[in-house]
């Protein structure tokens, strides 16, 4: 690849959102977003409780049918009925608040079993992997372990090697700190930095304000179901021009 | 007490006749055990086809097919139902065991699928999207995820919906089988005692049925103490 395909691969546009509503009913949640992520960007959501950030991101790999619009994942149509949507979903990492880690297997049974099942490894093939990304997170010594007996801190970062272990080409992160207690907040917010320093493409609904500033490419502020301001992180923190936006931030920045 | 001697005497000793009862609770026995497995056979089915949805949310009609055998089974006298598969449906069979199982795990296949419906309830949502994020299909996480768990956790009733179904076996007679229940009911025709043999039976019944709950309790116990939950 020479250095001006490279460059043009880095500004592909990788995801594309057109005009995406959703209803609950009559829940009217979203109200029209467009957006477009590239490739290695990693956005920051926020917006108030309940203004539908969880399900914007549940939209992006079908986890919530959008009512109306179009999702595109490269050159795929997410939420077109003709797409193999389990195609799709494997290279959509999802990390979820509460982990989700599977109850009823191991850590390493929890990260080789869609690889395996899917036929895209062999079960050796799969072990070696997930070996290689838990040493990375620093938990290999609990690949026979089962969920329930890790901390919260340590579910999680099993989780985003589950994910990993996919090679996918996006993670979308739901407030993936938020059920953790205070003290293993920073051990999950540094795997994900690292990831994206890895240049991993990345999309987080987090309350972690300090983290937006650190790692975000840009931040969007999701409010009465559109995206009321997008920004890079110093202009949106400190410039921001949304009335409801500075009114959230003052609350949440305290 | 002469005569409650002789009363026993007369139910159990004279003519061997405590081999019958035995003989009758095997069948019991029997009948219990295959219709057991047969009903967690069509249970486990008949609640994933229940539960089945298409993409638009529509049920498929082999779901609607479900819905109503569950409907009806629960919904129907359990002797209707042997009545009709013993002199109806099977009419030309001369295997009571056979038509007497099939009837029970048709029934019990009912009941359990409503259990395993609620195990399935029971588990995480997150554990179904967890696996669908994954790429993994639906049927693919409820094999390998969900319905292990939800086997987990509806594991007692299910123990319990065995006992039930073991004393239900108790009507085989009415088709004429020679079961438990019906080897005590002819002995006390033929002796006109009905004491004894009737409270031989119940006897019988409720040790068997205590010496499973405490084997099943235990088993209950071993699972729960390796739960990796
Ligand atoms: N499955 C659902 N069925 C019905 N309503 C839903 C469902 N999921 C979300 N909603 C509603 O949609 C709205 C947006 O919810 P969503 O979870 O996306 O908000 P959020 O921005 O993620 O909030 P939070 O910060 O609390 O996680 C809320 O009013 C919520 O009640
Ligand atoms: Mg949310």
């Amino acid at each position: 690849m020479n250095t001006q395909n490279k460059a043009a691969d880095q500004d592909r546009v990788m995801i594309r959102v057109k005009n995406l509503t959703k209803y609950f009913d009559d829940n009217h949640v979203l109200r029209g977003i467009n957006y477009e992520i590239r490739k290695g960007q990693k956005i920051v959501l926020v917006g108030p409780s309940g203004c539908g950030k969880s399900t914007f991101l549940r939209c992006l790999d079908m986890l919530e049918v959008p009512t109306s619009g179009e999702v595109w994942l490269d050159d795929v149509q997410v939420n077109s009925p003709k797409t193999d949507i389990n195609k799709v979903r494997q290279k959509m990492g999802m990390v979820f608040q509460h982990f989700n880690l599977f109850a009823n297997l191991t850590i390493m049974q929890n990260i080789t079993l869609a690889p395996v099942k899917l036929k895209l490894m062999s079960q050796e093939e799969a072990s070696e992997k997930a070996l290689k990304l838990l040493r990375r997170v620093n938990l290999e010594d609990k690949a026979d372990a089962y969920p329930h007996s890790l901390s919260g801190g340590q579910q999680q970062r099993i989780a985003i090697v589950r994910s990993l272990e996919m090679n996918p080409e996006v993670m979308l992160f739901d407030e993936p700190t938020s059920a953790l207690d205070p003290e293993m907040v920073g051990e999950v917010l540094q795997v994900m930095t690292e990831l994206a320093d890895e240049g991993m493409t990345m999309v987080c609904v987090t309350h972690e304000m300090a983290f937006a500033r650190q790692v975000a490419s840009k931040v969007i502020f999701i409010d009465e179901g559109v995206i009321k301001e997008e920004a890079e992180p110093e202009e949106f923190f400190t410039h921001p021009k949304d009335p409801r936006l500075r009114d959230f931030l003052s609350k949440v920045l305290k | 007490m002469n005569s409650i001697v002789e009363q026993f005497n007369r139910a159990f000793i004279v003519n061997n006749r405590w081999t019958l009862y035995f003989k009758g609770l095997g069948t019991t026995i029997e009948v219990a055990f295959f219709a057991a497995i047969l009903g967690i056979v069509i249970g486990t089915v008949a609640c994933l086809a229940n539960m089945a949805k298409r993409r638009n949310g529509k049920r498929p009609i082999f779901s609607w097919i479900a819905y109503a055998y569950i409907d009806v089974i629960r919904g129907t006298p359990t002797v209707i139902q042997l009545m009709i598969m013993w002199f109806v449906i099977m009419k030309n069979s001369t295997n009571g065991v056979l038509v007497a199982s099939l009837s029970f795990g048709l029934n019990s296949g009912a009941y359990v699928a409503e259990i395993i419906r609620g195990g399935i309830q029971a588990v995480d949502q997150g554990q179904m999207e967890a696996g669908r994020s994954l790429g993994l299909s639906r049927t693919q996480t409820m094999m390998y995820v969900v319905l292990p768990q939800a086997f987990k956790n509806a594991f007692p009733s299910l123990l319990n919906e065995f006992i039930t179904l073991l004393k239900e076996t108790a009507i085989v007679g009415y088709v004429g089988m020679s079961d438990l229940t019906r080897v005590a009911n002819q002995i006390s025709t033929k002796t006109y005692q009905p004491f004894m043999p009737l409270v031989g039976a119940a006897v019988i019944y409720f040790v068997v049925i205590k010496v499973l709950t405490i084997l099943f309790n235990k088993l209950e116990r071993k699972l729960r103490e390796s739960d990796n939950r």
